[in-house]
């Protein structure tokens, strides 16, 4: 494998996504023709982009030889995939059912309002972006939200500024 | 074998089997509404739900397997009730504007909801937002009727390998469609309907011209012009209540005529046209080292498929427009002369089993008349809805004929509608004009039928062998397809339609449309030729006529211009 390939890390802030599409043919030479393997190769397109924004569809179905129609379908059902640009920093709030009936939602409110975001967005200086998960099997800390990798366990509200604060 | 109790009753199955199958072996019924034989089972809708002992949950009988000592149970309160609470919830998203929908009466959730007892909407909750997309001349969707049952997208990726309708989203903003929420019509979409065949509901139909077509027969300025194709026949007295494979060409013709057309002919005429043209095209082909094999050009699905999916393959496509566009062509010059019309004020109606077609007929290069040589199609469906405005008692209407010329036929052009007929024809007439022998057999029986791909070798003096393929269904076009392009498919001559069965279970055919049906309505077609009194085209004397009147010769000046087209590489 050649250290494109190795490990598909995010280098989207490095380099211009112009610059990206050469290490996208690496990937979806790996899969080239193989329909099946539909997901690993979004997984790694979006690792490399930080999104997937339609040219990188268009390549994926044309080299996997997966309609574009379908490519579109599986990214919009998993919530882990996007077609907008991230932030820096993902920030996604926790609505599993345990995290729900203990004020999963108000935390998302919170949050929300103070990234000025909706579920799905971004923040206009690509710091943050907002997401929604269902378990992330912290229920015991619930409520919870997960910053980046980092978890966050019986968020209050007047604390939720404080955490997003750490990361720049 | 497997062996199970249902209701009580002992059912032995093939192994493999589902409960819904051994159900309907014993004679016990299950009511379904995303399940489709030979399309889809895929336990979504969970109408089919069944108690099988042992299990907690109650289960969908079209994906349970039928395992051996299963104990099931089809009907009791908790079943019915579950089962009923299933179309309840679909029915708290739906629209429910049944009295004026497209598939009113034909509706399988209206049906459901009805078998089921449903009487009251309990959940009267947030409907989808839904959406209607009618910029496609063939095709239209009404996302917010979808009950998201997958068969359209089933059938678009299994079955035509065209995959252009998928599940976008998730949960309750589910919708069908292509990426991006666009129009079916700015995509890959070959307009072959076959999702409109399977959709249960209003959400997906044929773009109506019924207005369009009434407009026309009501201006008395215009000379209205009506064809219809062979399937259309074989298939409209489903809609008033004939069995499949009622040939109903006498009353069909009687009732256009009362719906007011000026002259009725028939797109069979051109059909024994298009394997004079075509044949000669082929024989031109194999004497000259012309591109090898010849591929149909007669469906308008798989035109597109192939302009979308083989671009390269292009080259191979007979240059003859489709009968119907040769005969709107025909109409407005050949026959607009021999009358005295004014070919401006004439109007050309076809009668299609097909959504592709009214792509077909707006096709920019399609006029080479001088005009739109065809102006309107009407699907089979749309023509019985026209038939039910007007009053019509077709049931009772004595049969009507076909007008001269461009009715008379033989019984090469009606085998159009079949899967295999074109073919077939074309044998019965390149064999004859190839050897000037008279054919004896004139069945070619190994092009007949239902398989996805059929083959056969026709041995012909001075030629020698003869090899041709067919495929129905675009699933099976695309495997030729790449055996074409790995240069394993030797043949001369190939014959394609989009749609599994040919023509008679066309995207604009009534509904329903399955494996039992296509055959018989397949049935009625080789009954009609072989109760005709010609079944060549070549000896077709009205078509003889026309080249001496007009065309003078096959792939002459005149075909050249009015018979003949060109395709274009479209995207994927």
């Amino acid at each position: 494998m050649s250290d494109t390939d190795t490990n598909h890390e995010c280098v989207c802030a490095q380099l211009s996504e112009e610059e990206l599409y050469p290490r996208l043919e690496l990937i979806i030479e790996e899969h080239r023709n193989k329909p099946h393997e539909l997901i690993m190769a979004l997984h790694k397109a979006q690792n490399l982009f930080g999104y997937l924004p339609r040219k990188v569809q268009q390549m994926v179905a044309e080299g996997l030889k997966v309609s574009l129609n379908e490519i579109y379908g599986v990214i919009t059902f998993y919530s882990f995939f996007s077609t907008v640009p991230k932030g820096r920093h993902s920030v996604k709030v926790c609505l599993g059912t345990a995290c729900y009936v203990r004020g999963g939602q108000q935390t998302l409110e919170k949050v929300g309002k103070e990234l000025g975001a909706k579920v799905g967005d971004t923040t206009e200086d690509r710091r943050y972006s907002l997401d929604v998960v269902r378990c992330i099997g912290a229920c015991g800390l619930a409520p919870a939200m997960l910053v980046d990798d980092d978890v966050y366990g019986r968020v209050k509200s007047t604390k939720i500024m404080e955490i997003l604060d750490q990361y720049k | 074998m497997t062996t199970l109790t249902i209701d009580g009753q002992k059912v032995q199955v093939e192994q493999g089997a589902t409960i819904l199958q051994a159900a309907l072996k014993a004679k016990i019924h299950i009511p379904t509404l995303c399940y489709l034989s030979e399309v889809q089972a895929i336990g979504a809708c969970r109408v089919c739900l069944v108690e099988v002992e042992g299990n907690r949950a109650l289960q969908a009988a079209c994906v349970f397997p039928a395992t051996e000592g299963i104990v099931v149970i089809t009907n009791n309160e908790r079943v019915r009730k579950a089962r009923k609470f299933s179309v309840e919830m679909l029915i708290s998203n739906h629209p429910m504007d049944c009295l004026t929908c497209a598939r009113n009466l034909n509706c399988e959730l209206q049906k459901i909801a009805e078998e089921l007892g449903v009487r009251e909407v309990r959940f009267p909750g947030e409907k989808s937002k839904g959406g209607i997309d009618e910029l496609s001349p063939s095709i239209r969707r009404d996302q917010g009727k979808c009950i998201l049952c997958r068969r359209c997208v089933t059938v678009c990726q299994n079955i035509q390998t065209v995959t252009a309708l998928f599940a976008q989203g998730r949960g309750f903003e589910t919708k069908v469609g292509p990426a991006y929420d666009e129009s079916i019509n700015d995509i890959a979409c070959t307009n072959c309907g076959q999702c409109s065949l399977v959709c249960p509901v209003g959400a997906i139909t044929e773009k109506s011209s019924i207005d369009d077509v009434w407009d026309a027969l009501s201006d008395p300025s215009k000379f209205v012009v009506v064809q219809d194709a062979p399937a259309v026949r074989a298939a409209l007295g489903e809609e008033f209540g004939y069995p499949p494979g009622t040939l109903v060409t006498g009353k069909m013709l009687a009732a256009v005529r009362k719906l007011g057309f000026d002259r009725v002919f028939d797109t069979n005429f051109t059909a024994d046209l298009t394997i004079i043209e075509e044949g000669n095209e082929l024989i031109k082909r194999i004497k000259e080292g012309g591109t090898l094999p010849l591929i149909t050009s007669c469906s308008p699905g798989w035109i597109k498929f192939i302009e979308h999916f083989y671009p390269d393959l292009l080259p191979h496509l007979s240059t003859c427009k489709s009968p119907q566009q040769m005969l709107g062509a025909l109409a407005k010059t050949y026959y607009a002369e021999k009358e005295g019309i004014n070919p401006k004020d004439m109007v050309v109606v076809s009668v299609m089993p097909c959504t592709a077609k009214k792509f077909e007929c707006d096709r920019p290069e399609m006029t080479d008349s001088g005009y739109k040589d065809v102006d309107y199609v009407l699907t089979t469906r749309e023509l019985a809805r026209m038939i039910k405005q007007a009053g019509i008692e077709f049931n009772k209407l004595e049969d009507g004929e076909y007008d001269a010329p461009m009715g008379e036929y033989t019984g090469a052009a009606t085998l159009f509608g079949a899967t295999g007929g074109v073919m077939e024809a074309a044998l019965r007439t390149a064999y004859e004009v190839l050897t000037g022998k008279t054919l004896e057999n004139l069945d070619f029986i190994g092009v007949r039928g239902l398989k996805g791909i059929k083959e056969a070798i026709v041995p012909v003096e001075g030629v020698g062998d003869v090899k041709v393929a067919v495929a129905h269904g675009l699933g099976n076009a695309r495997k030729l397809m790449e055996r074409l392009k790995e240069g394993t498919a030797d043949y001369h001559f190939i014959e394609v339609m989009a749609c599994p069965g040919g023509c008679v279970g066309g995207g604009g055919q009534p509904i329903p449309v399955n494996y039992e049906i296509r055959q018989l309505r397949a049935e009625a077609l080789y009954q009609e030729d072989r109760d005709m009194p010609r079944r060549k085209s070549h000896e077709n004397p009205a078509v003889t006529r026309l080249y001496e009147e007009f065309l003078k010769t096959p792939l002459g000046e005149k075909s050249h211009h009015l018979l003949h087209t060109k395709y274009k590489a479209r995207g994927v």
